[in-house]
């Protein structure tokens, strides 16, 4: 990645003072990846051994197959001694006991090893993201050709029932769980200080800690394999998930896990776009893209912790005997099903908001005008954050929740059409007369409005009750959320890897290979899932490794398309890592000719973002207009906010 | 309400791109609503062979034609973006200047929630008048049919034509299995229905989460251990029906279906006549008829289960060498 030199300052966010950076130590004496994994073993035995001492004379632990406390309790040690093993908990240790921090903890570090360490950098954490996400999306896809290549017979299988459904519960839980910040953990770690014009982010700790925490609940997650799998999607609904073999327990250890990542990421830019605004930032100035990440990580910082205490009940259900989902001791299934969606629900527009703002962002951009309609796209990322609170019961249709709530859900899932109609407004308008550039990154943009319109439509079928007899559980819904998550937060992500990479590291993508990339994943893409729709109304439901024979043309067809769609995935790899690691041609500052703040400092920034705090002067969209202000102003003349400040303070006193 | 919006739009910057796209999208718009009406829609799933399904058929055939106008007009407008309004070469000029227009944005939010509140009140009006539209109401179902009985009393009050047809829907990993309470109690392993008679389907499920999808009847019903599910149907055909379980339940969910019949009253009224004589034997031996079961407490309930041939997946459909065999 960046491996460029950059000024020998000191980055400490959140406190401590300028100094020199002197006698670090050599790599393998500090805190990284390499003490954290030693943390984390130690840890994991701890915990077993400690569950063990505990459980092991529990009765149910004597007829299962395994102990599921030692098994929570050992990764629940394992994550306190990887984050010890990182050395998160130094700082704070250090200010207890009041000692300063050594200088070498201090120093910004310019070698490769910052990327492997536990850093308050957020550029740094934002490029520790990307390459996560990108791991993690992988290996979520690659679990996806495998159930592809299994429906390829709808009778001879390639995998047996059980290796099946775990394969299928990895993938979707992979997906669903680690996605959430796929474009906020990269392009919102890294790029939303520079966009509103701030040196730093609210919680760098916290920031990092997001960060560091996903790595473990990717690992974790695949634990499960070897401890048997679990077999009830990515949904784990009891009774089956209480019931289920110990792989169950890294599945709801691993998904709480990511939901305390998601609640500190989110926290983190929350606070960040409310409080470090630059001058001049207003709110009718917010890059659109600020103005998704703000409606994620609202959504996230308010749903996540309802997952996370379904799955502490869940995993208590599995270890201690409680009975919070068992009907028989007085517990309700429909309480998990409840408490999962309200997150549920709000977490499928934390993975289309992001998109959102992504294509807002671009499209001014690449078609010279301003954005049309700015208040209403802004209107619509705030009317979708509120409305996805109150659509969660519409998973629940024909699950025999009280009936007279049904139409009440049915209204509110179709009212938020509205604010997602207000996207294509924007775009529709923005294009009008406009002088469009198909560069790579909005060939994205413009599939994404192709896929999502899609999704969306039949977003619509869904919502109808009668249709949704039909439809729910089948191949259809499953094509439908595929359109909105992988046809709009994928596509975005991707128009946004062109179009930011530049600027992050500097390094110039291969344009010819993005749009080998581009044009095999829309074919792939709309080729896998299109077909899927009259799938599932033929009746196929999802999750089922045998099908009626005569969709057995459709499936093939649609396997063999996503082998292709697969293939565009490495060609994006391989654009990656050919263009950053082996031909690293240097971009020019700005090659999209744009007027977002970002783009105003060098490209990878300075460790400190701006010289000095900027001083915003006008919106980031205004292409076209003769004469208008700079974006803002980055040297603004010594004392001009004290001024100003004395100026309001000065008229509020007189009022 | 969508050509409103889209004749403002070309109203605002010069009318002859917009009335090009506006007369493009009529063509296409008709035509595709043609099509889809007349051509697609008689065979839209799942079909007609019962009042729900036929609810169902309507409802996605009506969604269709309203979400293609949507659907053209939103392309109509993209392609005819990028073709008309891309950057030629040598142009390096910043587009026109437009910020918005409230004439448009105010049409737009007006036409979007117009078509969503009338798809809220079509929806709401048919879920009323299909009595549920097939889909799974709970223990206490508020939209019944006419001559339903409660269901506690099912069994006491023998079932005759004109009344709602009782069948009780127990789901197990992995097989279906069917229970007449109005008809002596017994249980079958395929579903059997008269045509032009009012059914109430009662679906619990005596381990973990199944769904009943009876696919032709257009019934879903989520059966959960210990609660009673009710969905309402009327089959007004005779055919065959094919039962899928829709929400995963475990290794073998992918082969858990079952068939049925939906036959003439006559044939149905003979075919529960003979079917109480002969599975009587199996009859004696299951728990009293409830609303839902606890498995635990059924003492019967092996026999049962090799009684009906239900030992192994589908009754030894997979291969013995197979070790997941359950």
């Amino acid at each position: 990645m960046a491996i460029e030199t950059e000024p020998g300052t000191i980055q400490v966010p959140g406190g401590g003072g300028p100094g020199p950076g002197h006698g670090e130590r050599s790599w393998w004496m500090r805190p990284g990846v390499h003490t954290a994994l030693i943390g984390a073993v130690l840890g994991y035995l701890l915990g077993h051994w400690l569950g063990n001492l505990i459980a092991s004379g529990y009765q149910q632990v004597g007829t299962a197959d395994a102990n599921d406390t030692a098994i929570v309790l050992g990764y629940v040690f394992m994550v306190l001694g990887w984050l010890a093993g990182l050395g998160v908990f130094n700082d704070v240790l250090r200010q207890m006991a009041g000692r300063p921090l050594p200088d070498w903890e201090r120093a910004p570090s310019t070698s490769i090893g910052r990327y492997f360490r536990y850093t308050l950098d957020h550029k740094v954490v934002g490029l520790q993201y990307l390459v996560g996400m990108i791991i993690y999306f992988c290996t979520a896809g690659l679990f996806a050709m495998a159930i592809r290549t299994e429906l390829l017979s709808p009778v001879h299988h390639v995998f047996s029932s059980s290796v099946y459904i775990e394969i299928v519960g990895e993938h979707g839980t992979m997906m669903m769980m680690l996605m959430t910040s796929v474009i906020l953990g990269p392009f919102g770690n890294y790029l939303v200080p520079l966009m509103i014009g701030s040196k730093q982010v609210a919680y760098p700790r916290l920031e990092a800690l997001s960060f560091w925490l996903t790595p473990l609940a990717f690992l974790i997650l695949l634990s499960a394999i070897p401890l048997g799998g679990f077999h009830m999607g990515w949904t784990g609904y009891p009774t089956l998930s209480v019931q289920d073999t110990a792989g169950a327990d890294a599945y709801a250890f691993a998904f709480g896990l990511m939901g305390i990542s998601m609640i500190l990421a989110g926290f983190n830019i929350l606070i960040t776009v409310i409080c470090y605004r630059a001058p001049g930032m207003r709110w009718s100035r917010l890059p659109m893209f600020v103005w998704g990440l703000l409606g994620t990580s609202v959504m996230m910082t308010l749903a996540a912790p309802i997952l996370v205490g379904g799955m502490y009940m869940l995993l208590t259900d599995r270890t201690v005997q409680t009975a919070f989902f068992t009907s028989q001791l007085g517990g309700s299934t429909y309480l998990y099903q409840d408490v999962f969606w309200f997150f549920g629900h709000p977490e499928v527009y934390i993975l289309a908001l992001p998109g959102f703002g992504i294509v807002c962002e671009l499209l001014p951009v690449f078609c010279r005008k301003p954005l049309f309609g700015y208040k209403v796209a802004a209107a619509g990322m705030v009317g979708v954050t509120l409305l996805s609170f109150f659509v969660w019961q519409h998973h629940l249709f024909n699950s025999g929740i009280n009936p007279d709530m049904r139409p009440l859900f049915m209204l509110t899932t179709e009212l938020i059409s509205i604010p997602t109609g207000f996207i294509f407004l924007v775009a529709m308008g923005t294009l009008w007369k406009a002088k469009i550039r198909f560069t790579v990154p909005m060939l994205f943009c413009l599939a994404f409005f192709f896929n999502f319109l899609i999704g969306g439509v039949t977003g619509v079928f869904v919502s109808d009750v009668p249709a949704d007899t039909t439809e729910h559980g089948s191949f259809f819904v499953m094509a439908h959320f595929h359109y909105t998550i992988m046809g709009g937060l994928i596509f975005a992500f991707m128009a946004g890897c062109y179009y930011w990479l530049p600027k992050m590291i500097g390094i110039k993508l291969d344009q010819r290979l993005g749009k080998i990339h581009f044009w095999l994943m829309f074919l792939g893409f709309n080729s896998t899932f299109l077909p899927l729709f009259a799938v599932g109304l033929a009746g196929q439901p999802r999750r089922v490794f045998e099908y009626a024979r005569n969709l057995q043309t459709l499936n093939d067809w649609v396997s063999i398309s996503s082998f292709v769609l697969g293939a565009s995935i490495l060609v994006f790899v391989i654009n990656f890592v050919w263009s950053t690691v082996v031909v690293r041609e240097r971009e020019v500052e700005n090659p999209w000719e744009s007027r977002g703040l970002e783009w105003r400092v060098s490209s990878p920034p300075p460790a400190h973002n701006f010289e000095q705090v900027p001083v915003v002067l006008s919106g980031p969209y205004e292409y076209g207009v003769k004469d208008g202000p700079p974006v803002a102003d980055l040297n603004p003349p010594v004392g001009v906010l004290t001024e100003a400040f004395a100026r309001t303070e000065t008229a509020r006193a007189e009022a | 309400m969508a050509a409103e919006s889209q004749a403002q739009v070309a109203g605002q910057g010069g009318p002859s791109h917009g009335r090009r796209i506006l007369l493009i999208w009529l063509i296409l718009a008709i035509a595709g609503d043609l099509l889809i009406w007349f051509a697609l829609g008689p065979h839209l799933p799942p079909g007609n062979m019962t009042t729900t399904a036929t609810e169902e058929q309507g409802a996605i055939k009506l969604m269709s034609v309203l979400s293609a106008p949507v659907l053209v007009l939103v392309l109509t407008y993209f392609v005819y973006a990028m073709i008309v309004w891309r950057r030629r070469d040598g142009d390096d000029e910043d587009g026109p200047p437009i910020h918005g227009s409230t004439r448009v944005q105010a049409a737009w939010i007006v036409g979007t929630t117009v078509i969503v509140l009338a798809l809220a009140v079509f929806g709401t009006v048919s879920l009323w008048t299909s009595h549920g539209a097939g889909a799974g109401e709970g223990p206490a179902p508020i939209w019944n049919p006419p001559g339903a009985v409660s269901t506690a009393s099912a069994q006491q009050t023998p079932w005759a034509p004109g009344k709602v047809l009782q069948v009780q829907v127990v789901a197990q990993q992995w097989r279906f299995t069917f229970r007449y309470p109005g008809l002596g109690g017994f249980e079958t392993t395929e579903l059997m229905l008269p045509e032009g008679q009012w059914v109430q389907f009662n679906v619990t499920s005596i381990d973990v989460i199944h769904s009943f999808w009876a696919y032709q009847l257009g019934v879903k019903a989520d059966a959960n251990p210990g609660v009673n599910n009710v969905a309402y149907t009327k089959p007004t055909q005779t055919g065959l029906i094919t039962v899928r379980c829709a929400e995963l339940c475990g290794l073998w969910h992918g082969a858990m279906f079952d068939y049925g019949k939906v036959v003439t009253l006559a044939q149905f009224q003979a075919w529960a006549r003979a079917s109480k004589t002969e599975l009587a034997s199996v009859t004696s031996l299951l728990p009293p008829y409830a609303t839902t079961y606890d498995s635990t407490a059924i003492k019967q309930l092996g026999p049962v289960l090799q009684k009906l041939g239900l030992t192994g997946a589908g009754g030894g459909y997979y291969p013995p060498q197979d070790p997941a065999q359950p």
